[in-house]
């Protein structure tokens, strides 16, 4: 992160756009998902050193991270490589169409490595094995320190073929890692590929944390702190490690947010016991404020393009959603069914609102659109809340936490995906219990 | 015989709603609505000052008790007049991460505006809210919950 890694998008060998005959429908859940054959990448004999593993060994590394990427979605099988019929290299130049086909692949991934002068050299293509057509053949050059990240650009290059949709594998989650008992929990704000790999701590667990969002270009991190027992709304530049506290409010700032162009943050103010929504433009420190109601008026966040503001309030006697003008005017409640509603996230395709639902006792996720219309309920639990969106708008991401006995023993708190099909839901797998998970945008656009 | 077997079913049956009553009368002590009542997790500022007011779900409101308990804090800071408080908003569990703070906040501030009618000067009362963060009773059921809603006064000097 401390030097913006380059990867140098140097070589593109084709683009072939000719009409390929896959292509995967991810707009329903899929339950016959695409056979694909993923190859080991063909490391090159004339490879220096690696310093983290035999260099012999990258190629199925690379393979195996874009294997557990693409079947994480649920769309694609990846199949075994024991039955795999050619040999990286040779795969690579060309493959034999029809004996891959024997193996019922539809889709093949090939590649192959170098590292040399310190610089890792990566090659992949992609092939259409029922047209017989190369369907997208990259190569990029990184330091070989950034190999898993290698293999995520590639996995987003995949899915970006084969669906037609962004993909969101080159990507990281930060979020509250938890430890200790219920009653004593020790927060710290976390850092991770979205994989789980690359675990980062950027606190220390002195005081409480939460609820932390990155910026647009994924730099700033703006989330709430106990520090000194203030809790107030900070800023914190992952690069450097510095932090500030955001504007200079008497009382407690919270549910903080930054606009889609990165140059406000959006969160709410208690003072005498009422919470408002305010914003603060980070550049000139000019707060504005947007709610003035004697109810609580909290979580707000951005419709994409900065005109709206989704927010919940309990104007009405119990939490519900609404959507203003991002100046205040217009506020419409969207939100009427049986139950209460809260987090309103808006995705970044514009199109969804998703949101946290409780009734009867049980806690949802869900999306609907803007208006309030088409609510669709996506997972019940006993407690999960606060999702977050891929930067495709396809996936969720959520925590979810377990009921406690008597003695507070049986308490988890873990985090979960899930995509708005309603399919696919899964644990995202974190070294320490987790909360308030927050999606990245793609790190390389 | 059959006379003998009736009669210690019956008692059985007795003996069962004994005991099932039992259970009901603690839990309906503690509990009034939703609200706690009991003093399990009281701590006291001073010989007869409970430290804690306890909250309906989703609710701000003082019941009676509650203000029952902030008055003998306020004649407690009105004996002890160096001494300044910070009242401590809580929620339970059962609720949005951020609603919870917002609402921790509206609690401890429902209880500062009932000592400062009592004539406590509202400098001598900070507030902070910890939503749902600082669970007294870490259980999941609805005796914890009601023992978390709380505001909470603590010697702050």
């Amino acid at each position: 992160m401390k030097k913006i890694i380059i990867l140098f998008l140097y070589i593109i060998l084709s683009f072939s756009k000719a009409q390929a005959l896959i292509k995967v429908d991810i707009t329903r859940g899929n339950l016959d998902p695409l056979p694909v054959a993923i190859s080991p990448l063909h490391v090159d004999g004339k490879s220096e050193k690696f310093s983290l593993f035999e260099v012999n060994k990258l190629g199925s590394e690379i393979s195996k991270i874009i294997e557990q990427n693409i079947k994480s979605t649920g769309l694609f099988n990846p199949l075994n490589k024991d039955a795999f019929v050619q040999k990286p290299d040779i795969a690579h130049l060309k493959p034999r169409f029809e004996d891959w086909r024997l193996i019922k692949a539809q889709a093949l991934v090939t590649g192959k490595l170098l590292i040399k002068d310190d610089k890792l050299k990566v090659e992949f293509r992609l092939w259409d094995l029922t047209a017989a057509k190369e369907m997208l053949a990259l190569s990029f050059t990184t330091t070989p320190n950034n190999w898993r990240r290698v293999a995520h650009i590639i996995s987003d290059k995949i899915y970006e073929r084969l669906t037609g949709e962004g993909g969101y594998f080159d990507t990281r989650i930060i979020y509250v890692s938890e430890t200790g008992p219920k009653d004593q929990r020790v927060k710290k704000l976390a850092l991770m590929d979205q994989d789980g790999y690359n675990i980062k701590y950027l606190t220390l667990g002195n005081e409480l944390v939460l609820t932390p969002r990155f910026n647009p270009t994924n730099q700033l991190v703006t989330y709430m702190s106990y520090f000194k027992n203030l809790p107030r709304v900070y800023l914190l530049d992952i690069e450097t490690g510095i932090q500030e506290i955001v504007g200079n409010f008497p009382g407690m700032t919270f549910a903080p947010r930054f606009s889609p162009d990165g140059k406000k943050i959006i969160m709410s103010f208690a003072k005498d016991g009422n919470s408002d929504i305010y914003s603060m433009d980070i550049e000139t420190r000019i707060v504005e404020q947007i709610t003035k109601h004697p109810s609580i008026d909290t979580s707000p966040s951005y419709s994409p393009d900065g005109k709206y503001v989704a927010f919940n309030s309990d104007r009405s006697g119990l939490q519900q959603i609404y959507v203003m003008r991002s100046d205040g005017t217009g506020v419409k409640r969207i939100t009427h069914g049986k139950g209460i509603y809260g987090t309103p996230v808006w995705s970044p395709r514009g199109d969804l609102i998703a949101f946290t639902k409780v009734r009867k006792g049980r806690f949802y996720i869900g999306v609907m659109r803007s208006d309030g219309s088409g609510e669709r309920l996506l997972t019940e639990n006993f407690y999960q809340e606060a999702p977050s969106w891929s930067p495709n708008g396809r996936v969720l991401i959520f925590y979810r936490e377990t009921k406690s006995d008597k003695t507070g023993k049986g308490f988890s708190a873990k985090l979960w995906s899930i995509d708005i099909t309603g399919y696919n839901e899964r644990r995202v797998k974190t070294e320490t219990d987790a909360s308030d998970p927050s999606w990245s945008s793609l790190l390389s656009k | 015989m059959k006379f003998n077997l009736a009669l210690r079913n019956l008692l059985i049956v007795l003996f069962g709603a004994l005991v099932l009553s039992a259970c009901s009368t603690t839990k309906k002590g503690d509990l009034s609505g939703d609200v706690y009542t009991g003093t399990e997790t009281i701590e006291y500022l001073a010989k007869g000052v409970p430290d804690r007011v306890f909250f309906a779900t989703n609710k701000s409101s003082l019941t009676t008790a509650a203000r029952d308990t902030l008055r003998k804090q306020a004649t407690w800071l009105r004996k002890n007049k160096d001494i300044s408080v910070t009242v401590e908003g809580h929620a339970d569990e059962r609720g949005t991460r951020e609603y919870n703070l917002a609402l921790g906040e509206r609690r401890a501030n429902a209880a500062k505006d009932y000592l400062m009618t009592y004539g406590i000067s509202g400098k001598r009362i900070s507030v902070i809210s910890y939503g749902k963060e600082k669970p007294v009773n870490p259980a999941s059921n609805p005796l914890a919950w009601s023992q978390n809603r709380r505001s909470v006064s603590v010697k702050a000097n």
